[in-house]
């Protein structure tokens, strides 16, 4: 029998000018695992963070078990059942397994029977789903996939019996994935009710009966996941015709511009993240580094473009020794040989927000001609510049005065793009170049980055987004664990085989 | 004989000397804990001082105005609460804006009511703290070894010494052993934890500062009814600051601060008495310089020559829910 | 909790830069008011008093103009470092350090023409005062000890080294108090008294001398440093985005330094007038709270020269007018004008987004409603 243990009528929500909800209607049946599926910026995680309290809906009503509920805060959604796993932990990293999951619901003011009955009950938790989890460990020591399976402990604790679950698999292994797969479909046998995020219609397609759909703040379409198929929920998601790969021409591959050798780097608490990796890039090639999240991409880029310290091996571009342990070349030196960089993290990294749209876009650049001489700025010529490269490059609003927070992730990506894209690099090294920016923008920037190829640029290219790493490369090698697992030419690879290096396993 | 009552009597002032770092650093870990960095301890103290100072003299009790003072000090913490907490403003010019608003209105307050320059007036024997002489003290004095500890160093104290170092274990349960020191501690390292655990942050930092007041109010009371019998003019002489710097040192611990609050006021002991010593080789030290010693290991402690502190991590940052 | 959301591309500059200050100033002003009728005094014959005292006569106009100038150099000070994202509470200790650059520079050094003198204590105040901001900047830079309580340590401490000098190594041996020798006179920097003979003015003293100009002149310094050259634009990035800095080459290391220094330097002007305009000797305790004021007068002035020339009178005018007030009303001390410092920062600082939001609204709703129309 189906019934409804969730329904959401005419819900709203607005951030300040921007409407992330409109209208929204959702019904999700008691049992079943349901996907919500949509790009990025969708609205997705904002409706399941109103459903968990976490914000508050401008208009519309919630239900559970077909009762009107009011949530004002977490606190009101954990007592009618509903329960969470965000795509960033909320876990706090000093703290054990056991208090993370306490938290909130320790039961008792001063520790004692509660905190042994808690550990008691947890270990019988741990036992039923298979989690394997040791309840002392402090989270800071735990993978990924554990820090995971202690937020599910957390809802279960806490009595969940609907669990949201906002893009769960971005930062695992495909095996991990696999495991997180099999701890829901044995929750649903439980009769727990699963809501799945993502953006990943295969996802959708293994593990769901029904499916949502939402495109820029609206709920597209329901349909059961047996009824439907990838190209239709992807045609729905976008709203028109998917364009799976892009446009490109075959490569013409020159000469050997960049080349590391043995590059061994450690992250800030001296744990060693580059071992010994080797690659070489062509001028007018695109080599593409898939791999899941920490598997040592940040710290190579970081390391090829200066920021990082180089701790063995060597960097050679156009076969002049640039960096190695002893001495290397800061990021400003290395813009002057002709590389660039599209840092991963452009809120921390590539952009100073509170500066108007005008200094970022020569940030980096600051001390050239035609921007200062002897140090001093020309404000005229940066107000002129930047107005040309912002019209060349569609950043909206077209005012380069504004602060640069003030402008959507899309197009402050954009506004780093064309920085780094102006001045013609030799090469180009790029972070995750259409994270959290929307469809039109993705294209406009694979486009750049093709463009760039075709001029005669090396690009190296990481992205956890293996569609776009496979769309856009020439050729790829999979980071894991900090080495270089596997090289493909783009042409004659599977994403089996990439799946599977990704996740460690070599020797196919 | 002569020695061992030298290093009695040092000890003792040490403990004496310390008391006021000792509530002040207990404060500053609630705030900070919490995720509320506190540089106004300094103002928050020299509040307390004052209040307690000008209610004792006029209700002549000084419980009463310590239970002012603590009301003050609460009042102070809700004002940083209300700028930092929420309306996110910056948390150090928050303290900056206390500190500096209090050095002034508390002397320009004592002026013009009492017309001495800025002092308070004198409280009597019977309107302050006096020292408590521990039972038993006179007659266990000849006991070997026993004697110079229990009647020496132990006993003659303010009721705020005996205080002070009983909050420690207190302020150390608190924090580790119950429901709502696991609560404190996970809003500073990470406020979403807390919210999405169905706890309210704001209410959780509010909370924090509150104690803060309390503990910080007992540090100016100390100072102005107990070792002194009146206020004066910036009487707190930066010990908010030698306590944060304490505080610090000890990496947001309650054990491990005291130590770093005993060894400032140990130092400050020592350089009273130093002052006009020749010292063998160097010959009389100018007593400003000596006088200038805590400041100069503040500085030295801070710039962390045992191992670099690590803050809890979100502090100084206000919480933003919604992005 | 009510959120007022403002689309911050509509807001005009004049209503976040200074509509906004002004109703924060205000609130401060109305709070001081309240507490100097808890002092037992008329808040609004206070007011009279400060009009009085720093408008009503030439003297006392010159008085505020005198105060003014230190304002702007703590206030300078104050702001350079913040442009970085540290806070120099320390400009205390630097003036007061840069007082002795002054002095040993012209004390030793009187042989040489006099204009050269003056150019060298300038220098001598600038570097003095850069080199007690040195220290905390190298400890922030590389251990990260906290800026506010290393600079207020080395206030202390500062203080602590100047009555040593003062008393056992460059005092006047001939007077008690401590402090030193009085400078040659042909060394002290021209005073508007000397000026108002020309201008057709009688007064008998004024401590408003040359050094005003060379406030004036910081102003120009600052903003351009900090709005027109590569190093302001570096100082700035470091200041709101560290990690960005680095990326983009730009070392936090040396900025963190070099803003310090230059704020330090800044604060250390503050001697020139005090000892080359004014006292020509190194009083102990000269600087007398200027510093800290400064912090207010850059918060009041939003860290930017043309805010902070404003906000210095606006201290200048509460200083002497404030001098009066404590001369007429016995009830009132120059404390109270600390405390009202400690207001205006409490408002312009802490809580300057405490009606913001509303503000802004209130105009981006008025004026497109004029547009519509």
């Amino acid at each position: 029998m189906v019934s409804p243990i969730l329904e959401l009528i005419n819900i709203n929500k607005s951030f300040g000018h921007v409407q992330a909800n409109k209208n929204i209607n959702l019904t999700i049946n008691k049992g079943t695992i349901h996907g919500i599926i949509g790009e990025n910026g969708a609205g997705k995680s904002t409706l399941m963070s109103i459903v968990f309290g976490l914000y508050q809906a401008n208009s519309g009503t919630i239900k559970v078990n077909g009762n009107e509920i009011n949530l004002k805060s977490p606190k009101d959604s954990i007592i009618n059942g509903i329960g969470m796993v965000h795509q960033h932990f909320m876990l706090v990293e000093n703290f054990t397994v056991l208090e993370n999951v306490i938290l909130g619901f320790e039961g008792e003011t001063v520790f004692g029977e509660k905190l042994k009955k808690a550990k008691q009950d947890l270990q019988k938790l741990c036992e039923i789903y298979n989690f394997n989890i040791d309840l002392d460990a402090t989270i800071s020591d735990l993978s990924v996939g554990f820090r995971q399976r202690v937020e599910i402990l957390k809802s279960l604790y806490r009595g969940a019996e609907i669990l949201i679950l906002d893009e769960p698999t971005g930062v695992l292994t495909p095996q991990e994935v696999d495991e997180l797969f099999t701890i829901l479909r044995s929750l649903r046998e439980e009769g727990k009710t699963i809501v799945l995020i993502t953006h990943k219609l295969i996802e959708i397609m293994d593990l769901t009966s029904e499916v949502s759909v939402m495109r820029q703040g609206e709920m597209v379409g329901h349909t059961k996941t047996q009824d439907t198929d990838k190209e239709k929920l992807a045609e729905m998601m976008v709203g028109r015709n998917v364009l799976l790969r892009v446009d490109k021409s075959e490569s013409k591959k020159g000469e050997i511009v960049f080349k590391v050798s043995n590059l061994t780097v450690k992250d800030d608490l001296d744990v060693m993240r580059v071992k010994n990796v080797n690659l070489e890039i062509h001028s007018g090639e695109i080599l593409g580094i898939a791999g899941v999240t920490g598997n040592g991409q940040t710290e190579l880029l970081e390391a090829l473009s200066g920021i990082r310290n180089v701790e063995g091996g060597s960097v050679e571009l156009f076969g002049e020794k640039i960096s190695d342990k002893d001495n290397f070349l800061n990021p400003r030196m290395l813009k002057e040989k002709g590389l660039a960089h599209v840092p991963e993290d452009r809120q921390r990294m590539g952009l100073v927000t509170d500066f108007k749209a005008s200094e970022n876009l020569i940030f980096g650049y600051h001390d050239q001609e035609p921007f200062s001489k002897s140090s001093i700025l020309n404000h005229k010529k940066i107000s002129e510049y930047s107005n040309k490269i912002m019209k060349e490059y569609d950043v909206r609003p077209n005012s380069p005065d504004l602060v640069t927070s003030n402008f959507s992730g899309g197009n402050q990506q954009k506004i780093i793009l064309s920085r780094e894209l102006n001045e013609n690099p030799k090469v180009l090294l790029v972070g995750q170049p259409t994270r959290g920016v929307d469809i039109g923008a993705i294209e406009f920037i694979h486009q750049r980055l093709i463009h760039m190829r075709d001029r005669g640029a090396a690009i190296l290219l990481a992205s956890v987004e293996l569609d776009e790493v496979l769309s856009l490369s020439d050729r790829i090698i999979v980071m894991f664990d900090g080495k270089i697992v596997g090289e493909k030419n783009n042409k004659n690879i599977t994403d089996r085989e990439l799946g599977l290096l990704m996740a460690g396993v070599t020797g196919e | 004989m002569e020695f061992l009552s030298d290093i009695a009597s040092l000890i003792n002032s040490t403990l004496r000397i310390s008391t006021p770092l000792v509530f002040a650093a207990m404060a500053g870990i609630f705030a900070e804990r919490s995720g509320v960095i506190d540089f106004s301890l300094e103002g928050k103290m020299l509040m307390a001082a004052f209040v307690a100072a000008v209610g004792t003299y006029y209700l002549g009790n000084p419980w009463i105005g310590l239970l002012l003072a603590i009301l003050a000090c609460v009042s102070l913490s809700m004002l940083h609460g209300f700028a930092s907490v929420t309306h996110k403003g910056d948390q150090v010019v928050s303290c900056v804006a206390i500190n500096i608003l209090i050095i002034g209105l508390t002397t320009a307050l004592a002026a013009a009511w009492f017309g001495q320059g800025g002092l308070t007036p004198t409280l009597t024997e019977e309107q302050r703290f006096l020292e408590i002489t521990l039972p038993f003290a006179d007659s266990l004095r000849d006991v070997p070894v026993i004697g110079i500890i229990y009647s020496d160093i132990l006993s003659g104290h303010f009721v705020f010494v005996y205080l002070a170092y009983i909050s420690v274990p207190i302020v150390f349960w608190i924090v580790f052993k119950t429901s709502f020191g696991l609560r404190l501690r996970a809003v500073g390292e990470n406020p979403s934890a807390v919210d999405t655990a169905g706890i309210n942050v704001f209410a959780m930092r509010y909370k924090a500062l509150a104690i803060n007041g309390v503990l910080i109010a007992f540090a100016g009371a100390h100072l102005s009814t107990a070792m002194n019998a009146n206020f004066f003019r910036e009487m707190s002489a930066g010990r908010g600051y030698l306590a944060l710097a304490a505080m610090i040192f000890g990496k947001w611990h309650p054990k491990t601060a005291l130590i770093a609050c005993l060894l400032f006021g140990f130092t400050d002991a020592l350089q009273i008495r130093l002052q006009g010593v020749e010292l063998p080789a160097i010959g009389e030290i100018p007593v400003q310089l000596i006088q200038a010693i805590p400041y100069v290991l503040t500085v030295i402690l801070l710039a962390g020559f045992v191992g670099k502190a690590i803050a809890p991590n979100a502090i100084g940052q206000p919480y933003i829910k919604e992005r | 909790m009510s959120s007022v959301v403002v689309d911050k591309a509509k807001v005009p500059w004049w209503v976040s830069n200074v509509i906004v200050p002004l109703v924060n100033l205000t609130l401060a002003l109305i709070v001081s008011g309240l507490f100097v009728f808890i002092a037992g005094e008329n808040p609004i014959e206070a007011v009279k008093l400060i009009l009085y005292g720093s408008f009503g006569y030439i003297q006392g106009f010159a008085y505020t103009l005198y105060y003014t100038t230190n304002f702007i150099f703590t206030g300078l000070a104050f702001a350079v470092a913040f442009h970085c994202r540290l806070f120099n509470i320390g400009g205390e200790g630097q003036a007061y350090i840069g007082g002795l650059g002054v002095f040993l520079v012209a004390a030793n050094l009187s042989f040489l023409p006099v204009p050269i003198v003056w150019l060298l204590a300038i220098f001598g105040a600038f570097l003095f005062g850069a080199a007690w901001a040195f220290i905390p900047a190298y400890l922030q830079a590389t251990r990260g000890s906290h800026v506010v309580i290393t600079t207020i340590m080395f206030n202390f401490i500062a203080s602590s080294l100047m009555i040593f000098l003062l008393v056992d190594v460059i005092r006047d041996t001939n007077q008690m108090a401590p402090h030193t020798i009085k400078l040659p006179k042909e060394l002290w920097l021209p005073s508007f008294e000397s000026f108002s003979g020309i201008l057709g003015l009688k007064i008998r003293y004024s401590p408003l001398n040359l050094t005003f100009l060379l406030a004036i002149a910081s102003l120009f310094f600052v903003w351009f440093l900090v709005w027109k050259t590569r190093w302001g634009y570096e100082m700035r990035a470091v200041g709101h985005n560290a990690q960005a800095a680095i990326y983009a080459g730009i070392s936090p290391y040396k900025n963190i330094i070099i803003a310090m220094c230059i704020s330090g330097g800044l604060a250390g002007l503050l001697s020139i007038n005090e000892i080359l305009g004014v006292s020509h000797k190194i009083q102990a305790g000269f600087p007398a709270g200027y510093g800290f004021t400064g912090i207010a007068v850059a918060l009041m002035g939003r860290n930017h020269p043309v805010g902070i020339l404003p906000a210095a009178f606006l201290f200048g005018i509460l200083y002497q007018g404030g001098s009066e007030v404590t001369f007429e009303m016995p009830n009132i001390t120059r404390y109270m004008f600390v405390a009202v410092q400690g207001l205006i920062i409490l408002f312009s600082g802490a809580l300057e987004n405490l009606f913001r939001p509303q503000i802004e609204s209130f105009f981006v709703t008025r004026l497109n409603k004029d547009v519509k129309i």
